[in-house]
């Protein structure tokens, strides 16, 4: 098993930070992983993006240009990234903000809502673990064990009182994925 | 007539005044005949062996006529490139907080190409000591302008005289780093009489009295003649210096401890 | 219980360095690299194990604060990115010219100039050709892996001292800020003061009535020895191409086509390697881990067996001068970079390497 991940949005959408926990549960649980950023300047304020590789075997190149699963958030990475999936992969995006929907025929799309969700809840710090419950729901790849494990892991010790909160936002947005293109 | 005594009869122990220090090797010195260097170096080791240092003294020698102290000096040493003896000396004394380190620099090396590491070993307060010999010119590569060199003062490369118009003023920079909160002893001094000498001597000492108690950096400057470089005998370039150097470059401490 | 955790490549080296029983950091802050500085300052490492960190007013005080503490015998090292290790060359010079052991790093940002942050491989000319000014070769470690990044540390500072030699770790910006799984090895010990004294006889650690002083100098201004100087030099690079090369190969065995890469180039390599697989050409990998010692002999021996070479860099064809040398035209070489701090993809080399080799178009010799 090999999954390759791309995710992109806004910095601050806490997309690095998504990838990084992503990555660390699957260390957990005894995965090879990667994950590689978008660095520098662009992180503030403007795109942010990372890949995640998480694998059974050594991981080749961290680097990538066509994913099993790309993460969208924004509409700039829609543009940049939608081309990118593999035929066959899939495509998740919070539809907030995106004015041009993904119009592919050979890639599964599913939405999100997870931004409007979270503020619904009261929960927008953890917008992003609403996607990642999302993804998780369609690729379940991490046991919730080694999920909690690679959240404790990856959050420093003052944010781990959240740990709950992180939680029940990973397990809301696999209720709220929504299939809105399937390939056959 | 009466006995004269052989050189022998002379050489006794109960006759000895005065010996050189052995810090300082059997190597003829290389600078030229009248240059304050050899003095500013037998000072330096005299002291150094009075205080029983040679085995945790490491000192950094840098370009410049002093690039070879380490043929002189009888202690480990380490060859430093140009301006970045201090560097070089932070590498050690952190690493060693122990040793004596020190740095013993030129005009060029202290206030021009090193500036930066100079002002910032001060700034660090490094527990080092800085010997800086000012003469105001660079004597290792034949007489061209350095930064304290005076106003008018001709050299190979301001050979109508310095105009500080467009070649800028001579850098007062131990004045410069005496400001600096994390120097703890700095003074101006001088070698070319006897009496400069002794009083040279007690500054050394303080310096590295204070480096032992930990004070943090002192720096010592010596103005010096460079009578092959200011194109004099030495005897009339000790004279220039005390008439032109010394009103620039006044004698004395400049920041004694409180 | 084997320690593991996920770090970037900044980071790994970072405590590689101190598990290896570094004595003193000294360095500047630069993108890509600043994590290494940081992730020491926030290990408190003087308590950790006594080692030194000092942020420098510069890059070049930097590397004159290693070449004091290397030569009082100490385990010392600095990192920069590309712009800041110019600015050290002076002083890696005056370490070769005293024969000083370090430990160098640059995470490689595009250039010239203030260039980018992006990463790179465009300083491989100055890394292995030389960088300062003189006759003189550094040991050049190019890690592929954050694991890697870690394991250099102490690998870079063991050969450093059998050698008396710089070496420098050639990573990238990729490699230094992409995080893997790292497993770390327990601490070794830093040497005490007594022991460097005898361990490092040259060193300047204070004279002492049963030595004669040491001295630290590369001047000497009596050409006739300072002929012997460089001769004895030549030797001991001499001695480190026949003895230290390091390199992978990746489904070499039955390759027919071989891409040769290092450091990010190569994970990117290695999956166009199984891309290729897929679509049934016979391509392999070898790639380096030491760029001096270049694997001259195993290239020369797969030109043997393989009917061409792509040298995949992140520059505009550095590398792959070494390639043509070592296999001296007994089969096709070509080059293939991205500039600038863009990163090529798997494909992409894949594509090239079967456009240059396998289809129609006939090979054209290179020209220069």
């Amino acid at each position: 098993m090999t999954e390759e991940i791309i995710i992109a949005g806004f910095g601050g959408q806490g997309v690095l930070s998504m990838g990084k926990i992503l990555a660390y549960s699957g260390m957990m649980q005894n995965k090879e992983v990667s994950w590689f950023p978008s660095y520098g300047p662009e992180m503030r304020g403007g795109t942010a993006n990372v890949t995640v590789i998480i694998s059974d075997e050594r991981i080749s190149s961290p680097i990538l240009n066509k994913f099993d699963t790309a993460i969208i958030l924004n509409q700039q990475s829609m543009d940049k990234f939608e081309d990118s999936v593999k035929k066959g992969g899939i495509l998740i995006y919070d539809p907030n903000g995106i004015t041009r929907h993904p119009n592919r025929t050979d890639i599964n799309i599913y939405t999100i809502d997870a931004s409007d969700e979270a503020s619904k809840l009261g929960l927008a710090k953890v917008f992003n673990m609403f996607v990642l419950g999302g993804f998780l729901k369609l690729k379940p790849l991490i046991e919730p064990e080694y999920m909690r494990k690679g959240l404790e892991k990856s959050l420093p010790l003052r944010h781990h009182g959240m740990i709950p909160e992180n939680e029940k936002a990973i397990e809301k947005g696999k209720e709220i994925i929504k299939a809105k293109y399937l390939v056959n | 007539m009466s006995h004269i005594p052989t050189k022998d009869e002379v050489c006794q122990p109960e006759n000895m005044v005065y010996s050189r220090t052995c810090l300082l090797t059997d190597n003829a010195l290389s600078y030229c005949p009248g240059c304050g260097h050899g003095t500013a170096h037998r000072l330096i080791m005299e002291v150094i062996e009075e205080m029983n240092l040679q085995a945790d003294t490491i000192g950094v020698a840098p370009v410049g006529c002093s690039v070879l102290a380490y043929d002189f000096m009888n202690i480990d040493m380490q060859q430093a490139a140009h301006g970045r003896a201090p560097a070089v000396a932070t590498g050690i004394k952190r690493l060693y907080p122990d040793k004596f380190v020190f740095t013993y620099q030129g005009d060029g090396d202290l206030a021009a190409i090193g500036t930066g590491e100079t002002i910032h070993v001060c700034n660090r307060g490094e527990n080092i000591t800085v010997f800086f010999v000012n003469n105001g010119i660079y004597g290792m590569t034949g007489g061209q302008m350095a930064p304290t060199t005076l106003p008018g003062m001709k050299t190979a490369t301001s050979p109508f005289g310095r105009d500080t118009e467009t070649m800028g003023h001579p850098l007062k920079i131990t004045e410069l780093v005496a400001q600096l909160p994390g120097t703890y002893f700095v003074s101006r001094q001088a070698v070319h009489t006897p009496a400069h000498v002794r009083k040279a001597k007690k500054a050394i000492e303080k310096a590295i009295q204070y480096q032992k108690l930990n004070k943090g950096l002192s720096f010592v400057e010596i103005v010096s003649n460079c009578n092959s470089g200011w194109k004099m005998t030495p005897l009339e370039s000790n004279k220039w210096m005390e008439e032109n150097m010394f009103p620039y470059y006044p004698l004395g401490d400049i920041k004694v401890p409180k | 219980m084997k320690d593991i955790r996920l770090m970037k490549g900044n980071e790994a080296i970072a405590e590689g360095v101190i598990r290896a029983g570094c004595d003193g950091y000294f360095g500047y802050p630069i993108t890509p690299q600043s994590e290494v500085l940081e992730y020491l300052m926030a290990n408190k490492t003087k308590e950790r194990t006594g080692m030194i960190v000092l942020q420098a007013e510069s890059e070049i005080a930097s590397i004159h604060m290693v070449y004091g503490g290397a030569g009082a015998g100490k385990r010392v090292m600095t990192s920069s990115s590309s712009p800041g290790i110019s600015l050290m060359q002076e002083g890696i010079s005056f370490m070769a010219g005293t024969e000083l052991p370090c430990l160098l790093l640059n995470v490689v940002r595009g250039g010239p100039g203030l260039g980018t942050i992006q990463p790179s491989q465009s300083d491989y000319f100055q890394t292995v050709k030389g960088g300062g000014h003189g006759d003189y070769k550094l040991i050049v470690l190019a890690p592929a892996s954050v694991q890697e990044m870690y394991d250099f540390a102490k690998l870079g500072f063991d050969l450093a001292f059998k050698h008396r030699i710089q070496v420098m770790v050639l990573s990238d910006g990729a490699i230094g800020q992409m995080m893997e799984k790292v497993e770390l090895d327990e601490q070794i010990p830093r040497l005490t003061d007594a022991e460097i004294k005898v361990k490092f006889p040259w060193a300047t650690t204070g004279k002492t009535p049963d030595r004669e002083r040491n001295i630290i100098t590369s001047l000497d201004l009596n050409p006739v020895k300072q002929e012997i100087i460089n001769i004895n030099l030549q030797k001991k690079f001499k001695h480190i191409q026949e003895t230290e090369v390091r390199f992978e190969r990746i489904m070499c065995d039955d390759a027919e086509y071989l891409f040769v890469a290092y450091g990010s180039s190569a994970r990117i390599c290695q999956k166009a390697v199984l891309l290729g697989r897929e679509r049934g050409i016979k391509v392999g990998l070898l790639r380096p881990i030491t760029l001096f010692p270049f694997p001259t002999v195993e290239l020369a021996k797969l030109a043997k067996q393989v009917k061409g070479m792509l040298s995949v860099e992140m520059s505009a064809g550095q590398m792959v001068e070494d390639v043509r040398l070592s296999v001296n035209g007994a089969v096709p070489v070509e080059h293939y970079g991205r500039l600038g701090g863009i990163m090529p993809a798997p494909d992409e080399v894949l594509n090239v390497l079967e456009e240059n080799f396998i289809k129609e178009k006939k090979y054209e010799p290179h020209t220069n």
